[in-house]
């Protein structure tokens, strides 16, 4: 099928990006979708894993540095997905998301808090009228073994209580399965259930086991009309890893060639340093180009990778190391 | 039969319990006192410093939370270690400083001498350096002490094996973590010595040892706020302004003196926490 190329649209609600409605293949039946999600070309896994070992060698000048320190905290969801999150924490977390560093008035605010459902509430209490966003996660989080009624639930229960941006779960063992059809019918659904709050879509890519899947997975996120692809919950071993991250890109950006919608990236789970998160920023520069090099299209789920980047901050400006207890631990 | 090749062992940084080469790439070639070449040694960087300083922050707690015993335990372990390998540590002081064997054999025996008693120390610091102090009430009142944390070393530049051991194993036997800049100049013997740290259960990071150039790296350390101490031994003529700048981030400097006691080194990295206790409860 072909769709003629759009250009990417810049309409911004609370400094992300709103999905443009245009003409995404509809699909009739499952093997439309399956045939179109299956003729994506394959990914040449050495040729992924070569290419960003090269880009992670790249090596940045210091304003350089400087300013990609600046944006990637921008583009921090301050993330607590924890059994034991109590209201104290998140409502420090929320202060630490406004002003990350409390001695120094010249860092921005992250992009986003993320919590479960139940303190959604409290969070948007807490950050008030900042231009900070509350992202949730919903869908049976971490694992999405639930009905879609229940999902369904979760969704509405989140946005209701304030959340700008759902963190929905692929169904993987569907996905997995080779029902397709499902994965893609159940985000359809969440995203009407998420009215006007931005949807991300977490695939989980530790349990995809080929960057093929990742690819695939992708793809259906996106055409089923995910705002954000995202790469994991944190919750199981294999996180975020570079070479995944670049196969969503390729795929985020020609999916925005072929329609005109730009989805944003989020990676998440196990970047904590610096010098991580400034890898992931070449990849996206280098892969999607620097339209998304914008919190609205990418963003890290994190929550010690801020220290990281507040101490490598300061350390940029005095010459000095920095103690990380300076810094708060949540 | 071809005759054997030279086996030539290029000396790296102790870091964290590995041995690494210098993340900058770059090693310098050490002389003998003769004027000789003797080895190519890493040349550490100030990010080597910084990878150092993690690790010997995160070791620190391990190692102060052992007991005293048992780190007395340990450092006897590591003059062990040393004296099993006496004779290549001898050879190692004798070319680098340029002794004849009896006396670099002597120092090597001072050194480990000192070693053993600084082991000693370990369980009679609380005792020495603390006590129970009377106070107007129904209380006990103790002062503990306690160490500071991560210790810096400028090591000696000139007695390569003696004045290395008094550097580091001062701090460490009270508890610190220790990143330690071996001398510029001489720098095999100790280097020798920390790789025996391997071998003695001192944990991964309680020592470090980087070389390179002095005037490069101490002025990195110095300043670095995750370092609670500095020990200015080998920095010569720099002292002044190293001492200043490491007062920037409030840190505790030891600077010998020529009325050396040797207690002083033992209390100069070591706080004193008080705690009070009811008594009869």
């Amino acid at each position: 099928m072909s769709i003629a190329p759009l250009r990417p649209i810049e309409i911004r609600d609370r400094g992300v990006l709103v999905p443009a409605l245009i003409a995404v293949p509809g699909f009739r039946d499952e093997g439309e979708l399956r045939r179109f999600v299956g003729a994506l070309s394959g990914v040449d896994a050495v040729g992924v894993e070569g290419r960003v070992a090269k880009l992670a060698t790249r090596s940045l000048k210091k304003s350089t540095k400087a300013t990609a320190i600046d944006l990637a905290i921008s583009m921090v969801d301050l993330t607590t997905l924890e059994g034991a999150d109590t209201p104290g924490r998140v409502s420090s977390l929320c202060a630490k998301a406004m002003r990350p560093d409390p001695a120094d008035a010249t860092v921005t605010s992250v992009a986003a808090v993320c919590v479960y459902p139940d303190l959604v509430a409290l969070a948007r209490s807490s950050l008030g009228d900042s231009p900070v966003a509350v992202a949730s996660v919903a869908t049976a989080f971490p694992s999405g073994r639930a009905s879609l009624e229940v999902k369904l639930l979760d969704v509405r229960d989140a946005v209701s209580a304030g959340a700008d941006e759902i963190d929905m779960v692929i169904d993987r063992g569907a996905f997995l399965a080779g029902h397709w059809g499902r994965v893609f019918d159940e985000i359809v659904a969440v995203k009407a259930a998420c009215g006007a709050a931005h949807l991300k879509v977490i695939l989980e890519t530790g349990e995809l086991v080929t960057y093929d899947n990742v690819k695939r997975a992708s793809w259906i996120a996106m055409l089923a009309g995910a705002d954000f692809i995202k790469t994991s919950t944190g919750k199981v071993g294999v996180n975020a890893t570079l070479p995944v991250a670049l196969v969503m890109l390729e795929a985020a950006r020609d999916f925005a060639e072929t329609t005109g919608r730009v989805v944003g990236v989020k990676v998440a789970g196990g970047i904590r340093t610096t010098k991580d998160a400034l890898r992931y920023l070449v990849v996206v520069n280098e892969t999607a180009g620097d339209a998304w090099l914008d919190p609205a299209c990418f963003r890290f789920g994190a929550s010690s990778l801020l220290n990281d980047l507040l101490m490598q901050r300061r350390k940029q400006r005095t010459g000095a190391y920095v103690r990380p207890d300076e810094y708060s631990g949540d | 039969m071809s005759e054997r090749l030279d086996v030539k062992k290029t000396y790296k940084l102790l870091v964290n319990g590995a041995f690494p080469r210098s993340e900058s790439g770059r090693s310098y070639p050490v002389m003998s006192a003769g004027g000789d070449f003797l080895a190519n040694v890493a040349q550490g960087s100030r990010k080597d410093l910084r990878d150092a300083v993690v690790a010997a922050r995160s070791a620190q707690s391990k190692w102060w939370a052992a007991s005293a015993y048992n780190r007395g335990q340990v450092l006897y372990r590591w003059a062990e270690m040393a004296e099993s390998r006496g004779a290549e540590l001898a050879e190692h002081v004798r070319v680098a400083e340029g002794l004849a064997a009896k006396d670099a054999r002597a120092s090597v025996a001072r050194a480990i001498d000192r070693l053993v008693w600084y082991a000693g120390w370990t369980d009679k610091v609380a005792q020495v350096l603390g006590g129970a102090n009377p106070v107007a009430g129904p209380f006990f009142n103790f002062s503990l002490p306690a160490p500071s944390g991560v210790v810096a070393v400028v090591a000696d530049q000139d007695s390569s094996l003696e004045g290395f051991v008094e550097c580091v194993a001062a701090p460490i036997c009270v508890g610190n973590a220790v990143v330690a800049i071996a001398s510029e100049r001489r720098p095999t013997p100790a280097i020798t010595l920390a790789e025996m740290t391997v071998t003695s259960d001192l944990p991964a990071g309680v020592l470090n040892v980087v070389s390179g150039v002095t005037s490069e790296l101490a002025p990195h350390l110095v300043v670095h706020e995750d370092v609670d101490g500095v020990d200015l031994t080998g920095a010569g003529a720099a002292g002044d302004d190293l001492a200043r700048r490491a007062a920037a981030s409030i840190k505790r400097v030891y600077r010998p003196r020529d009325d050396e006691n040797p207690l002083r080194r033992l209390r100069s990295f070591v706080e004193t926490s008080t705690v009070w206790h009811t008594i009869g409860q």
